[in-house]
């Protein structure tokens, strides 16, 4: 079966303006990858071009197989792009209606019903776009790029208009579309969002991948905290095994230890590293629950 | 550096039966440019678009019946014409309908203009193209959509106010063109090709600078027109064929002149004299070759749409 994104050695110039430089990426069936990077990285750029909606320089692009572009990988992908308008004379269902009969989906008002719930819009089936809010709008675009159930999701920038509670259904329903076989590009600046849902990252700098992996992978260890009576001593080659020891000697040594700390860079330390930023200080590890 | 995909399929993906990629049957290009269409006959119906055009243009309606009302009162006064020859009732109702064609011809116009001068890259720059372009939509059949689209709109309401104005000058003046297909089917070739024009003409430019760039290739056409008329009253040959390739050029002015010609190709004698010498005479009929060849021009105006729409990144 074919990776549900692949790009080989993606080139992409806006006149004398290189925005993308060699690009190779692959997207697996199921799979939740998250894009980073800066401002003017590159990152829509790589998404538009797998959308067929910009031409690449040199380079191949692959949807499902499909070259980028064609019918067929428009058929395969749905996309909801950073800055995207809906006509707004026009209500939530007849969007989704218009999206159904161009993807050539024939799931009717069932399928319609059940998008709308899904982005917890159900209440404003029949509702103006002109008369959503931004948020709305979002859930709504959300809603639309899921119509003809699309084998690869394009998603840039999805939560940018919407409140934490709004994020949190869009984190949540990404993790329902995994489980369903479906493949998600994430292209997002929130570095937190993408730590929790994704399964691999990718960071762009300057047009070119500099980073790439799990999150963990990414994320490394930053040394071991112990709070004693003479203050906080931090052991920054320690890693969480060596904790005990470290707690064992400074008590053998007659130290009072109040607490102890395992220390790992985040996602955002490592982003901040590979786009040329040092980050200031690695911050405490994430409880294992909250990943 | 690259980003290869792992190994093993990501969990659950093998685990449940994958909800993605449903069998999907995308709409063929003739399908695709209908439903892009019917929205954008929607849109004009929900933006309430035909309901200031209808309010307006019965409004134009009812001036040009007073204005033909006065004008045949006024010629039945006018019994020295009839004494040489001309049928007044004839020059004046073949001077209105050349007037009402006119206007009607710029009521098209605008909206041709109106329902495409931002079609794409306005459309694309308020990020309402991209979501429709992402579909199995072809952009061609998208061009083609929107040209559907506009045309179905512009030229059955040329073609519809045509025939309300000629019916008033029937109604007050009892005068009727000697020919009523040509200049119907005239003008509604000339406002589709209008739009065709500025639905090109949105590719490159933004909305403002389009629909100025379409009114000013209209003037243009007006112009050559009223060159043509020009070099019939002084008998300039150089004239007139600097005015005939420029109104071949802008083939929606050489349709309406062509029109304009037909209304009254059965007058003859000093009646035809008289209206030669008014403000819409001279104009000529463009035959056959003017039908091929603006069928043509729209086709190569489709053409060279669909060619830079092809290579404009969005």
């Amino acid at each position: 079966m074919p990776e549900a994104l692949s790009v080989t050695g993606l080139h992409k110039a806006y006149g004398s303006v290189q925005a993308l430089r060699g690009v190779d990426l692959e997207l697996g069936g199921g799979e939740l990858f998250g894009l980073l990077g800066p401002n003017g990285a590159g990152k829509s750029t790589l998404v538009k071009i797998a959308c067929g909606l910009v031409r690449p320089s040199a380079g191949a692009v692959r949807v499902c197989g499909f070259a980028a572009g064609s019918g067929a990988a428009h058929a395969a992908l749905g996309y909801l792009a950073e800055l995207f308008r809906f006509p707004d004379w026009c209500t939530a269902d007849e969007l989704l209606g218009l999206h159904q009969e161009l993807a050539g989906s024939g799931g009717g008002r069932a399928e319609r019903d059940d998008l709308l719930e899904l982005v917890e819009l159900g209440y404003a089936r029949d509702r103006r776009v002109g008369a959503m809010s931004k948020g709305m709008q979002q859930r709504l675009g959300l809603a639309q790029a899921l119509v003809g159930a699309p084998q690869l999701l394009l998603l840039d920038e999805p939560t940018s208009a919407l409140d934490p509670a709004g994020r949190h259904m869009v984190r949540s329903l990404l993790e329902r579309l995994r489980e369903r076989g479906m493949s998600v590009l994430l292209n997002s600046h929130l570095l937190s969002e993408v730590e929790l849902v994704c399964d691999r990252v990718a960071i762009i700098d300057g047009g070119a991948v500099v980073a790439a992996g799990t999150p963990a992978e990414l994320s490394r260890p930053g040394g071991v905290e112990v709070e004693t009576a003479a203050g906080l001593r931090t052991f920054a080659a320690a890693t969480r095994e060596e904790a005990p020891r470290i707690v064992r000697e400074l008590v053998a040594a007659g130290e009072d230890v109040y607490g102890v700390r395992v220390l790992t860079s985040t996602l955002e330390d490592a982003y901040l590293e590979a786009v040329g930023r040092t980050p200031a200080q690695p911050a405490p590890a994430m409880p294992e629950a909250a990943r | 550096m690259s980003v290869p995909s792992p190994a093993s399929p990501a969990p659950g993906a093998a685990a449940s039966p994958p909800a993605s990629g449903r069998a999907v049957r995308p709409p063929d290009q003739l399908r695709g440019a209908l439903i892009v269409a019917r929205f954008s006959l929607r849109e004009s119906l929900r933006r309430r678009v035909f309901v200031v055009v209808g309010l307006l243009t019965v409004v134009f309606l009812a001036l040009y019946g007073l204005a033909t009302w006065q004008a045949f009162k006024a010629a039945e006064d006018f019994t020295g014409a009839t004494e040489a020859g001309v049928e007044a009732e004839t020059v004046v109702g073949a001077t209105l309908a050349g007037l009402a064609m006119f206007a009607i011809l710029f009521l098209g116009t605008i909206l041709a203009v109106f329902l495409t001068l931002g079609a794409v890259r306005g459309d694309a720059e308020r990020g309402l193209l991209q979501p429709l372009l992402v579909r199995p939509l072809s952009r061609r059949t998208l061009l083609l959509g929107r040209w559907v689209g506009a045309t179905s709109v512009c030229a059955p309401y040329v073609m519809l106010v045509a025939l309300g104005a000629f019916a008033l000058t029937w109604a007050l003046g009892g005068w009727w063109p000697d020919r009523l297909v040509t200049p119907l089917l005239g003008l509604a070739l000339g406002v589709a090709i209008v739009a065709a024009l500025s639905l090109a003409g949105s590719i490159a430019l933004a909305a403002t600078a389009n629909g100025i760039a379409v009114f000013m290739l209209f003037g243009a056409g007006l112009t050559a027109g009223l060159l043509g008329q020009i070099a019939e009253a002084i008998g300039s040959d150089s004239l007139d064929d600097i005015a005939r390739i420029a109104t071949w050029a802008l083939p929606f002015e050489a349709l309406y002149q062509a029109g304009l010609a037909e209304l009254t190709a059965d007058t003859v004698g000093f009646t035809r004299l008289a209206i030669d010498l008014g403000p819409f005479g001279g104009a000529q009929s463009g035959g056959a070759g003017l039908w091929v060849w603006s069928l043509a021009y729209l086709g190569a105006v489709g053409a060279a749409a669909v060619a830079a729409f092809a290579r404009r990144d969005l």
